[in-house]
């Protein structure tokens, strides 16, 4: 399980997540959400060591991340940040096996060739496996990055906003491989994401931030409601229930 | 310039810069009474004009000061208008190539035509000067306005590259101490005789006052430009003539200063913003104090010895610079 | 197919490259030299041990930095480091004075001036880089400022010296490709030999740094204490090299890139190799060819630095493209 205990960013005396304390579950998709500037990346990337907090801790099964050797927590958590540029002309595979390393430390095992290749087939990258990553479209790259942390073999996966280069196709055909993942490997799936309709179909849990503060965590029936949801958004929100979903429909 | 001078707008010199004229004043006395041979003002007065010191007075010091205030006013004006013809913040004619490509005109001078006069020196520097920049302008023309950091970091590399063909030339024909005299900039040696071209620079600098506002709209672009039906290229060929020549004669005359009017722009721009009509006499009376400032340190740090204006310049110069670049406020998201 | 070809391309251009290099070698020591061998081969030996390290050393903290920059355009050497030695060697003498220096070791104090340099370097290193995220092109012409400020200031710290001081401290930071400074040889050497250790060690760690701060820490690298391990190294190593020929401004930027370029891989198993045996080859090989066939003595720097800034703005045209 994954704690936070009172996590707090200050930037010149501006708090971006202030004081937010949470537990993530140990499988499942956790949905992210909430308006633009809410401090939903930046609660994620102190989830990962990325950022330090100004004050508070989290711990990843008891671990806290920043005192923890990186090495440790690089076996239990990964993280996917939003944006990924390499700098480095490197093929899908050779970009996959780096998600070996913590295993591995440079010198991959048969163990470890079979997990690239089980990554590399889940994705669906198999006929990609030797191009080049900036000879990609932006869907086939973010999911050579998918693949690489999936790689990394590890319980608990941080997502930052993986729909955000992806077209309508490829959003949801993301959306239900986390789905599948979080079923067939048990593993735990927290998903930063802007649109509420993903984390109302695919999410099993949903946390909504506002203002740096978790305003709202729970099952998703719970976020899709119009008062809930135009209290987060600050805008009418109506809810409509399609299929057994509900989704909200904010473009009237 | 019949049309820019019938421009409408007209701005009184504010109470700011009329005391910062006075500024530039005292610093231009200090700078007459500064020096190795003892000429204390008393002498001037009491004894109705000693002779000697008069003569001091007449073919040393007033010349320098003299040379200080051309140049810092020539140079600063000299950036403004580049950065309004580029377009960046960064550029001044030590960030494009045009002071090295000025030298390496003055190396082919004195290489090939030695005995030419001063003045036909100047003329074939500019030209050097001018074709530099313009192959520069060209250059970056191209460069998205997003990446505005590349345009002064190419310049640099620019004149390093023009900067090595010269060393070259000089260092296999034992110019080597020239060269530095060119670029490194030094009022010590200003005598009377040997300034007078920077009045052509300081001329240059106040006739461009009369096509401020054209400067101000080329600074808004090409197309802007020429929707207000004004002749792009004119400007441009205007502005990029007066840059040359007033670094072609600072290098024949005492060198330039990396960075002066740079900084004194950009100084000048946070203040009293980009309007050219406002800020010129602004940048050239900065100008002029910046670089008075500096040569009276360069000259009272190691009384009796000298440290060239260059120098003080310099260290002063790049640690401003370095503070415009790096003040900026970094952003988070 | 493909993969195959691509796992061959960077040994078979190592294999070329240390040709070479033995190549411009053998020429350095033989071409030209008349008489007496017991001579010549120790003279010579010992400039041509010299110019090895200065290889090692610029292409090895160019590629190191790079990587740690994530960029192709940045070099220490660019971004005002040797300058930055210059100046620290100007303010040794501006603050102790000759005379107390010149009593003290040679070695001894290129050892404190090392230090001192690391220091500095790192502090600096973690302000522009670490402490904030800045843009690249900031921090490259931050860099170059930084260059001519550190020149300034040593220039104007040597002005303000007494003359006869002026004139011992030039003596002092005269070195160029072809006054090698001998005596501190053996000091550089066992220096660039611990760092190689160091740099072998962390071979794996540094094609994961390559990947950006973000993915290196999720693949367990302590980030912070990995970077500035590196950027220690990468201060000695200018030290090193600028000690012994003094500053070289362009000299590393087209080594690592012809490098890159040769190999075709980002790994730094071939890049680091690669980029040490170009430095040999053209070090080693231009100053063969230019002091014992054309008779020019201080050229080659002026070459490196037409040829490398020429390079160096293709590169950052290239960079604005993508």
């Amino acid at each position: 399980m994954i704690e936070i205990r009172n996590l707090t960013k200050t930037y010149d005396d501006a708090a971006v997540v202030n004081d937010v304390s949470l537990s993530l579950a140990e499988s499942g998709i956790t949905a992210i959400v909430g308006p633009n500037g809410a401090g939903k990346s930046t609660l994620l990337s102190m989830i990962a060591r990325l950022i330090a907090p100004t004050s508070g801790q989290v711990l990843v099964d008891g671990l806290d991340v920043q005192q923890t050797q990186g090495a440790v927590l690089a076996k239990r958590l990964a993280i996917l940040k939003q944006n990924n540029q390499v700098g480095m002309r490197l093929t899908v595979s050779e970009l996959v096996a780096f998600g070996r390393f913590p295993h591995s430390g440079g010198r991959p095992t048969v163990e470890d060739e079979r997990h690239i290749d089980e990554a590399i087939s889940y994705l669906g990258l198999d006929d990609l496996r030797t191009r080049f990553l900036d000879e990609l479209s932006g869907g086939q790259r973010q999911r050579a990055f998918v693949a690489m942390v999936l790689a990394q073999d590890t319980k608990y996966v941080l997502l930052d906003e993986p729909l955000n280069s992806l077209d309508m196709k490829h959003a949801a055909a993301m959306m239900k491989l986390l789905r599948r993942t979080a079923d067939d490997l048990k593993k735990s799936i927290t998903v930063v994401i802007h649109d509420i309709n993903f984390a109302s179909i695919y999410a099993d849990q949903v946390v909504a931030m506002r203002d740096g503060r978790v305003v709202l965590q729970g099952e998703s029936a719970e976020l899709m409601q119009e008062a809930v949801l135009q209290d987060i958004y600050d805008t009418v929100v109506q809810v409509r229930e399609v299929e057994g979903h509900r989704l909200g429909l904010h473009y009237l | 310039m019949q049309a820019a001078a019938s421009m409408p707008v007209r701005s009184r010199p504010t109470a700011g810069l009329l005391l910062a004229v006075g500024i530039v004043l005292v610093l231009a006395v200090v700078s007459l009474f500064i020096g190795v041979a003892d000429m204390p003002l008393r002498d001037l007065v009491s004894s109705g004009g000693d002779a000697q010191a008069l003569q001091l007075l007449l073919v040393s010091r007033v010349p320098r000061t003299l040379a200080l205030v051309l140049s810092g006013m020539s140079m600063g004006v000299a950036a403004l208008i580049m950065q309004m013809l580029f377009r960046n913040r960064f550029v001044e004619p030590t960030t494009t190539g045009t002071v090295e490509a000025a030298s390496l005109g003055l190396l082919a001078v004195a290489l090939l035509a030695p005995g030419l006069p001063v003045f036909s020196k100047m003329l074939v520097a500019s030209a050097f000067a001018l074709a530099a920049t313009f192959v520069f302008l060209r250059l970056v023309s191209r460069i998205p306005a997003s990446s505005s950091l590349v345009v002064p970091l190419l310049g640099l590399m620019f004149g390093g590259v023009i900067n090595a063909v010269t060393t070259f030339f000089a260092y296999r024909y034992d110019l080597l101490q020239s060269l530095a005299a060119w670029t490194n900039g030094d009022f010590s040696s200003v005598l009377r005789g040997r300034y007078e071209l920077l009045w052509i620079a300081g001329g240059l600098a106040i006739l461009s006052y009369i096509a401020a506002d054209r400067f101000t709209v080329a600074g808004l672009g090409e197309s802007f430009t020429r929707n207000l039906g004004l002749n792009y290229g004119r400007i441009l060929a205007f502005g990029l003539v007066i840059v040359s020549m007033v670094s072609a004669s600072a290098v024949v005359t005492a060198g330039t200063v990396p960075f002066l009017g740079l900084i004194v722009a950009n100084v000048v721009s946070m203040t009293v913003g980009d309007n050219l009509r406002r800020a010129l006499p602004w940048v050239a009376v900065s100008g002029a104090g910046f670089l008075l400032a500096c040569d009276i340190v360069g000259r009272t740090l190691r009384f009796p010895y000298e440290i060239p204006v260059g120098t003080v310049a310099g260290v002063l110069g790049s640690g401003i610079f370095l503070y415009l670049l790096l003040r900026r406020r970094a952003r988070f998201g | 197919m493909a993969e195959k070809s691509s796992r061959q391309r960077p040994r078979i251009a190592l294999a070329v490259l240390a040709v070479a290099a033995i190549v411009a070698m053998a020429a350095f020591m033989t071409v030209g030299a008349k008489g007496n061998w017991d001579f010549v081969l120790p003279f010579r030996g010992g400039k041509l041990l010299g110019l090895l390290l200065v290889a090692y050393a610029v292409a090895t903290a160019t590629v190191l930095f790079q990587t740690i920059t994530r960029n192709r355009i940045l070099t220490p050497a660019v971004m005002g480091f040797d300058s930055l030695y210059v100046a620290l060697q100007t303010a040794l003498v501006f603050f102790l004075g000759t005379r107390d220096l010149a009593n003290v070791d040679m070695r001894l104090r290129f050892v404190l001036e090392t230090l001192l340099m690391v220091t500095m370097s790192m502090a600096l290193f973690y302000w522009l880089f670490l402490s904030r995220q800045r843009s690249l092109h900031l921090v490259v012409l931050a860099g170059v400022v930084f260059g001519v400020f550190f020149r300034s200031l040593s220039h104007m710290m040597q002005r303000i010296l007494d003359p006869n001081e002026f004139i011992a401290l030039q003596d002092m930071l005269f070195a160029s490709f072809n006054t090698v400074d001998q005596q501190l040889l053996a000091v550089s050497s066992a220096i660039v030999l611990v760092t190689a250790y160091a740099s072998r060690r962390l071979l794996a760690k540094l094609d994961v740094l390559a990947l950006g701060r973000d993915v290196a820490i999720n693949l367990g690298i302590d980030y912070q204490r990995v970077v500035m391990l590196l950027f220690a190294m990468i201060a000695i190593l200018v030290s090193v090299s600028t000690a012994l020929v003094g500053p070289v401004t362009f000299f590393g930027l087209l080594v690592a890139n012809l490098a890159y370029q040769a190999v075709g891989t980002d790994r730094h198993k071939y890049t680091l190799p690669a980029a040490t045996l170009f430095a040999i080859v053209a070090l080693v090989g231009g100053q063969t060819v230019l002091e014992r066939v054309f008779g020019f003595d201080t050229a080659l720097s002026i070459i490196i630095e037409f040829t490398g800034g020429i390079a160096f703005m293709l590169l950052l045209y290239r960079n604005l493209k993508r």
